[in-house]
């Protein structure tokens, strides 16, 4: 608890202002029920502010709260204590306004598989709310601002991982709303389509005020689209800043990854000596120290005996991974 | 086989070093987006559900129709052609089991899969109103059966040497007893659990209705037909069953079409708090 008090003070969000700010989270925990009857806390009181117009990231590894949470934005799961405020309306008590606030997209696409892409997009519209000229209206606009067309008459289910992804976050924007909270919303996505996903938003952003909350795991993409970012771990929001400001954190390490061939050469004084420092993942050791350090050691690593054991080895400056755990993140689970 | 890396900037994925547009935000709570309506929100599930059946529930319509058309067949082997309780009772119950295989047993399904998948947080979060999301796929479950329906009625009726004359009912037992069949179907569907045994109890319910809607009534001991008296889908087989008749007694062809229709409204009514709950409570 202390922690999480701690890091929203760290934050550098200015006092909570509801007016300012596109959601407003104050000590939200939720527990659940784990298969042994023994309730787990999902969530342990998070506090967060994302200001309106921002593109808030939520990191953190599988398992960390992150997909609770976001459920309790939208108005899916009630908390058991905290409040939730989205554009001035309070969703703990009145969880039925979200939809009408915002457009998720979650995870699964099961409701719309069957459905063409054309259709998923005029339904969606729809049933937000829509005539049927505007919901064909937009779905006409957003299928060719995501280069959609050539597949539209095609049903989602036969479509690629990726795709049908793309297809979902075409559904999310028809019915346009101040705030999407998309749950990792390029996953499988190849290069060109995850270009047309950060476009549309950027649109959004810059034309009408969109706020976005995005879930992800992905430290690269968190790196590159974030505003701000809150890092979660374990139910708690363990930091909360800008992506260079977490950074630079941990500003000066770089890190260290030796990877090894089969077993590492423990024999020898300079790998036995880096053993208690690195965290072990398999074949692979990772450091973090100083760039004097790391340089002496690939010195005395490639040109000693231990080369010959050696598969790969790389020398990389800090990411938002090595910021999470320095902060004392416990769980592995990153996508990279 | 070594390298240097320096964390890169995905070429994918456009910077944003500059923090959110500078214009101060609107004060006061941003105004709400309209909900959809219930009859067009119907409207646009239905229709959405109607297109799924050419991609994904045509084979299975074709399997709903051979059933009936199979078990039409075999009993011919033991009821003779011409009017009996008996020919009536295998037309009527194998035309209203497609009713029952469709609305029924394929609508818990999808309901229990959509469920389990996390399928029903795409409704969730949309502005909604429950009702028409159940009515929706009820209605368009529903309308698959129609085909089907007819065909098994119309070939009964040549197999058994039964009357064509008031095979218009099907208007109304479809419906009526789709409405019943395919609130009880989502009910099983969103209430259960588990994914398979949503499976399992639409499958006990088409199973019932077929054993106890195929054979004449009079034939079964009083506890089984007491059983019988609870399926919603023995209304739809007495009425149908009843218009055979060279005067049908129209009072109580009402009379059954009616308790189709209560129990439509209450399964419905049903379904729809059992959507509620499936939706919010997990």
């Amino acid at each position: 608890m202390s922690t999480t008090q701690s890091a929203a003070v760290a934050a550098p969000a200015p006092p909570a202002e509801t007016t300012a700010n596109a959601v407003t989270v104050r000590g939200l925990t939720r527990a659940y029920r784990s298969r042994r009857g023994a309730p787990v806390l999902a969530n342990r009181g998070i506090d967060l502010d994302v200001r309106r117009g921002e593109i808030f990231g939520l990191l953190g590894p599988n398992g960390a709260g992150k997909s609770t949470l976001v459920r309790q934005l939208t108005g899916l799961l009630r908390p058991d204590s905290g409040t939730v405020d989205v554009l001035g309306h309070d969703l703990v008590r009145q969880p039925s306004l979200a939809p009408r606030l915002l457009a998720h997209l979650g995870q699964e696409s099961s409701a719309l598989d069957e459905l063409t892409v054309a259709l998923a997009a005029e339904t969606t519209g729809r049933l937000r709310g829509l005539s049927r000229a505007r919901a064909r209206a937009e779905r006409d606009a957003v299928l060719a601002e995501l280069d959609l067309e050539p597949i539209a008459a095609r049903p989602l289910a036969k479509l690629s991982g990726g795709q049908r992804r793309l297809a979902c976050f075409a559904a999310a924007l028809v019915g346009e709303r101040p705030l999407l909270v998309l749950d990792e919303p390029t996953t499988g996505m190849d290069p060109v389509a995850r270009r047309a996903v950060w476009a549309a938003v950027d649109r959004r952003r810059a034309e009408r005020g969109t706020t976005v909350v995005l879930v992800t795991h992905n430290v690269i993409e968190a790196e590159t689209v974030l505003d701000r970012v809150a890092v979660i771990d374990e139910g708690r929001v363990i930091a909360c800043d800008t992506p260079g400001g977490l950074k630079a954190r941990v500003d000066g390490a770089v890190r260290l990854d030796l990877v090894w061939r089969d077993a590492p050469p423990a024999d020898l004084p300079v790998i036995a000596a880096l053993l208690p420092r690195a965290a072990v993942n398999g074949r692979r050791w990772t450091l973090r120290t100083d760039p004097d350090e790391a340089r002496e050691l690939v010195a005395a690593i490639t040109a000693g005996p231990a080369f010959a054991a050696l598969d790969d080895f790389s020398l990389s400056t800090p990411s938002l991974e090595d910021v999470y755990l320095v902060l004392g993140g416990r769980q592995h689970g990153w996508a990279k | 086989m070594g390298q240097v890396t320096m964390t890169a900037v995905s070429a994918a994925t456009p910077g944003h070093d500059a923090p959110a547009p500078a214009d101060p935000a609107p004060p006061g709570p941003a105004p709400l987006a309209p909900a959809a309506r219930l009859l067009p929100a119907l409207a646009a599930i239905y229709r959405a559900q109607l297109s799924r059946a050419r991609v994904a529930r045509m084979p299975l319509l074709f399997v709903a129709t051979f059933q009936s058309l199979g078990i039409m067949i075999m009993m011919r082997g033991v009821v003779s052609a011409g009017d009996s309780e008996a020919s009536r009772a295998v037309v009527a119950g194998s035309s209203v089991l497609v009713v029952a295989f469709v609305a029924l047993n394929l609508l818990a399904q999808y309901f229990g899969r959509l469920r389990a998948s996390g399928g029903l947080d795409h409704y969730a979060t949309l502005p909604v109103p429950p009702a028409a999301v159940v009515l929706g796929a009820a209605a368009a479950y529903a309308s698959f059966t129609v085909p089907g329906t007819v065909v098994t009625a119309a070939v009964g009726c040549a197999l058994y040497g039964l009357p064509w004359t008031h095979l218009w009912i099907l208007l109304a037992v479809v419906p009526l007893a789709g409405a019943a069949l395919s609130g009880l179907g989502a009910v099983c569907g969103l209430l259960a659990p588990k994914q398979e045994l949503a499976t399992l109890l639409g499958q006990l319910g088409m199973s019932a209705a077929l054993l106890l809607g195929v054979l004449p009534a009079s034939h079964f001991p009083e506890v089984i037909r007491w059983v019988r008296d609870l399926l919603p889908s023995t209304y739809g087989v007495e009425a149908f069953a009843r218009t055979f008749a060279a005067r049908p007694d129209w009072g109580n062809v009402l009379l059954d079409l009616a308790v189709c229709a209560g129990v439509g409204v209450v399964s419905l009514a049903a379904s729809t708090w059992a959507y509620r709950r499936a939706a919010t409570e997990r």
